[in-house]
């Protein structure tokens, strides 16, 4: 199956959880609660990553064919999003800056051929164009990895916390040699060995990332377990799997949201650092940062490209940072109690 | 109490142990020692010349103990890494400890400074923001904090390079000296770009110890006797509110040996962290090896002197 | 007995997304000196609150919205913040429910009471110190001398309430205010505690404005009793009143609920219902969802106080519509 078909297959499988988790949190009292409080407080926040998020979607869109494109066969053939498909022929021939009417190429100013609000970039691209398809990859790293992450640290940590003994020791001994490496390290070592193909990147992330959760999920399962309401479970014959899905997991959703949040932005950052390295995601804003930084002690100076990838990157760690501190306020049990 | 130290250390040891196994699965289980002679020699090369730069390396030899109980890559491994010899880079066969010991002191001329300023701004500025808690003075600083704290060092390190290096052309771009009449010019903007950069986190981390400190019951108790907020900060809050500092300080300073990969290789700084970037860029997998391991060393390191400090400085923890 | 404190209409709110909640509401009490008064009530009621509102500890975003608390002829909400820091510690103490975490966990014991001591005199070190040693002796602490180097997390919970009681008592205050002082404790250690407060506050011709909800301490220390529902008065009567001439339908209930009422092999008495939200507090009477004896003029007009004294001499408010008309008939 084509990578493309895949894509597209997982924008139905997204919008379709999506409408699933609304209807849940419809339903129950608790989350839409929550919902609510959340959007009272960072209204604009959530709507600015919401934005990103249906950008990534758009680029995410693909099929092949239904295109005038002119002289150019390939394109044709070619699996295109619906931004790919926003902007075709709007490549120009070398950089320009924002709203120019003029471009250079080769020292000598030449014509534009379209409005480029935010410029192009030397090799002609409109910047607003690869600033867009930026969105999908940054979503992708922060949204897949955690999604990898949190289940990975909930396995291991409620097992420890639920089971004990040996269990909590082999776990405890893991978490120990894994976090005693520095993450940045750790996480070069892991790319470099498994390859630097998106997948790699998103799993060396994972990796670094799930040691802190599998703690917090570990700590509170203690707790959860010596709880009455699991003891009673226990006493009245109910499984041990089945305690655990049905009484202990679910306490610990409001964290679950929560980490998600937060990790989200710190990992997009670290992939932008990665960038730097040279091993991060094609596509990326830390790439387009770290391409255009040279460009910047050139005369006349290209300031637009990284402008725009910078201004891109920060606006989506903002929100979600926004969003992941009003998430917290409003699933923190210690406020909820509070406000009780 | 010493029971507790020698019982932390042996954890330590074991914690090494295990560090160093992952570190094997990862470089020598996982990696085709092909590529890393191909990454040092150069890709067309004939098989004979890789056959030799293997032997040369010891990477001929078998992987596992139960392959060859006396000449295998596992126990090689451990016994090289324990007794810090460190062999040579694969990229120009230079010896790795005394690029360690080089870079040493470029690195700590630039973290310990940055630390310092960290602490001596950053804990002050989180303590004034916390006595004000939830006036417009704290919503205000932690809403600069949530700012400063979204963009990328990234950002930082090529607007302050743009901005205070080129249009105002204040400090140089890059580089290093050694000599203590003109190291301050070069250090001085890799360390204001790391404070700039690291102060948003660090304020609200300490902003956060010190807002829950001041809302337990014994603050409250404190104000029912009659006590002043200024006297509460300081004989209340503070007392206890530097135990979780102090454990993320002594944490810290491990470190501040290794260096920042990124402030050193942007500006230049022959550090251990240009040292790591270069052995990243360069596909040399022995230096990154070391590097890591050291790391790792030096963390377990700072983990038994923090919980050290943990017993010496908090009572229910020294007279268990 | 004179009078010691007077509140009149005190109103603690705290905000909400649907405005201000006043969780306490016009609240009047008189404590005489070195009389007891309980102030009893569920969780929630808004009694802790009145507490801290007396020493205007209220936590933000909280604020005391209206009234007056005068004080041996002050009105408490018109005093400075130093002059009020005054007055904690030294003629008004308190001491809360949890002595675990009340207590600085890094600081001896005896540090913290010399504390309180140096905040209010200029004693030296060594005088503040016999003087904690003295008081420790007093409230029961054994081998006060070694104890006054003590950790809290080295004490049990009734001897860290010991150590509370005597920090507050270190000034010899007017009045003390303590919050639910024997819930976190052991049965047989409250017994000990209370015995205790009961001692010092004959010895000490003190006052204490004491909290809880647990009936049987109140009726072994209290003098009178208010009782509290949903931030509000509904009765205040002498103690011997309250436990046999109740007349709010809600402490009638409160009475009748206790498991000591009941006789063995019958069913407990419950109120049916659960306190209301403040989003459902209306005008009219807020335990009418729950009221036996409910009319039809509860659920729009407040009730209204009425003097209800059994003997001469002796004040019996309640506040209740039902009461109001029974009185009226009577």
């Amino acid at each position: 199956m084509p990578d493309w078909w895949f894509s597209n297959a997982v924008v139905v499988g997204l919008l379709a959880s999506c409408g699933a988790l609304a209807v849940y949190v419809r339903r129950n009292r608790l989350w839409s609660e929550a919902a609510a409080g959340l959007w009272r407080r960072r209204p604009l926040a959530i709507l600015v990553v919401v934005f990103y998020a249906s950008v990534a979607l758009a680029d995410s869109i693909f099929w092949i064919g239904g295109v005038d494109a002119g002289n150019d066969v390939v394109k044709q053939h070619e699996a295109l999003s619906l931004v790919d498909r926003a902007f075709l022929g709007t490549s120009e021939a070398s950089y320009s800056a924002p709203f120019a009417d003029v471009e250079f190429y080769g020292g000598a100013p030449l014509q534009q051929q379209g409005l480029h609000p935010f410029g192009t970039d030397i090799l002609g691209r409109d910047v607003l164009y690869l600033v867009l398809k930026g969105a999908r990859v940054a979503l992708l790293i922060g949204g897949v990895t955690s999604a990898i992450a949190i289940p990975l640290a909930l396995l291991f940590g409620v097992a420890a916390g639920y089971f004990g003994g040996r269990v909590d020791d082999g776990v405890f001994f893991l978490i120990s040699t894994l976090s005693a490496i520095p993450g940045l390290l750790l996480l070069i070592a892991l790319i470099m060995v498994l390859g630097q193909s998106t997948l790699s990147v998103c799993l060396a992330l994972a990796v670094t990332s799930w040691v802190g959760f599998c703690r917090v999920a570990r700590g509170e399962t203690l707790k959860l377990r010596e709880l009455e309401f699991v003891q009673a479970a226990r006493a009245l014959g109910v499984s041990e799997p089945q305690i655990i899905l049905r009484h202990i997991l679910p306490n610990l959703a409001h964290l679950i949201v929560i980490t998600y949040v937060l990790l989200f932005s710190g990992l997009v950052l670290s992939e932008a650092v990665l960038s730097w390295l040279g091993i991060g995601i094609q596509g990326s804003w830390g790439q387009m940062i770290v391409q255009a930084s040279d460009e910047i002690s050139r005369e006349p100076v290209v300031w637009w490209n990284i402008g725009a990838a910078g201004a891109a990157l920060f606006g989506l760690i903002l929100a979600v940072n926004f969003v992941g501190d009003a998430v917290r306020d409003v699933l923190d049990p210690r406020t909820l109690r509070e406000e009780a | 109490m010493l029971a507790y130290v020698l019982r932390r250390l042996a954890y330590g040891v074991v914690v090494v142990f295990g560090v160093l196994g992952l570190l094997f699965v990862l470089f020598f289980a996982v990696t085709d020692p092909d590529d890393i002679a191909r990454q040092s020699l150069g890709e067309r090369v004939p098989p004979d010349v890789i056959e030799a730069w293997k032997a040369d390396h010891g990477y001929d030899r078998p992987l596992w103990p139960w392959q060859d109980w006396d000449d295998n890559q596992l126990f090689a491994h451990y016994s090289a890494m324990l007794r810090f010899d460190f062999g040579r880079r694969d990229s120009d066969d230079t010896k790795i400890s005394d690029r360690l010991l080089d870079g040493m002191g470029p690195s700590l001329s630039l973290t310990v400074p940055l630390f310092v300023l960290g602490l001596v701004i950053g804990i002050p500025l989180a303590l004034v923001v916390a006595f004000f808690r939830e006036t417009y003075i704290d919503r205000l600083g932690v809403l600069l904090c949530v700012l400063a704290m979204s963009v990328s060092i990234l950002l930082y390190i090529v607007g302050a390079q743009y901005l205070i290096a080129k249009l105002l052309r204040w400090f140089p771009i890059s580089g290093f000296d050694p000599d203590p009449s003109v190291i301050v010019r070069f250090l001085a903007l890799p360390i204001l770009v790391g404070v700039v950069a690291g102060f948003g986190g660090e304020v609200r981390f300490y902003r956060t110890i010190f807002v829950e400190e001041g809302s337990r019951d014994y603050v409250r108790t404190a104000r029912a006797k009659g006590a002043g907020e200024p006297r509460i900060m300081r004989a209340h809050v503070l007392r206890n509110a530097w135990i979780p500092i102090l454990t993320q300080v002594v944490l810290s300073i491990p470190f501040l040996f290794t260096g920042s990969l990124l402030l050193e290789s942007f500006f230049g700084i022959p550090g251990l962290g240009s040292l790591t970037v270069d052995a990243i860029r360069g596909n040399d997998f022995s230096t990154l090896r070391t590097m890591v391991y050291i790391g790792a060393l030096l963390f377990v390191l700072g983990q038994i002197l923090t919980d050290l400090c943990y017993a010496l400085v908090d009572p229910r923890v020294r007279l268990e | 007995m004179s009078e010691l404190l007077r509140v009149r209409g005190l109103t603690t709110t705290f905000p909400s997304e649907q405005g201000p909640v006043a969780v306490v509401d016009s609240l009047d009490l008189a404590i005489a000196e070195g009389e007891v008064l309980a102030l009893v009530g569920e969780s929630g009621c808004g009694k802790s609150m009145t507490a801290l509102s007396l020493l205007r500890l209220v936590p933000r975003p909280g604020r005391i919205a209206a009234g007056e608390m005068i004080f041996r002829g002050r009105d408490l909400l018109q005093l400075t913040v130093p002059e009020m820091r005054g007055i904690r510690g030294r003629d008004i103490a308190m001491i809360f429910q949890e002595p675990m975490t009340s207590l600085n966990p890094v600081v001896t014991v005896g540090a913290q009471v010399v504390e309180a001591i140096r905040l209010h005199e200029p004693a030296t070190k060594r005088e503040a110190r016999r003087r904690t040693v003295e008081i420790f002796e007093r409230v029961g602490i054994p081998d006060p001398e070694a104890r006054f180097a003590a950790y809290p997390f080295e004490l049990s919970g009734g001897l860290k309430q010991r150590v509370m009681i005597a920090m507050a008592l270190a000034m010899r205050p007017k009045l003390l205010i303590a919050d639910e002082p024997t819930t976190a404790l052991d049965v047989t250690i409250q017994a000990q505690i209370l015995e205790l407060l009961r001692e010092l506050q004959r010895d000490l011709g003190m006052a204490i404005l004491l909290i809880s909800h647990d009936l049987g301490i109140v009726n072994e220390l209290a003098d009178r009793v208010l009782v509290m529902y949903a931030g509000q008065v509904v009765e205040e009567a002498s103690r011997s009143t309250i436990l046999e001439q109740a007349r709010h339908p809600y402490t009638q209930g409160l009475l009748a609920s206790m498991p000591s009422m009941a006789r063995p092999g019958e069913r407990l008495n419950e109120i049916p219902g659960v306190v209301p939200p403040p989003s459902d507090w209306t005008a009219g009477c807020r335990f009418a969802s729950r009221c036996e004896r409910v009319l039809n003029v509860c659920a729009d007009e407040a009730p209204p106080e009425v003097a209800a004294g059994p003997r001469a001499g002796e004040i019996q408010r309640v506040f209740c519509h039902a009461v109001a008309r029974e009185v009226a008939d009577a």
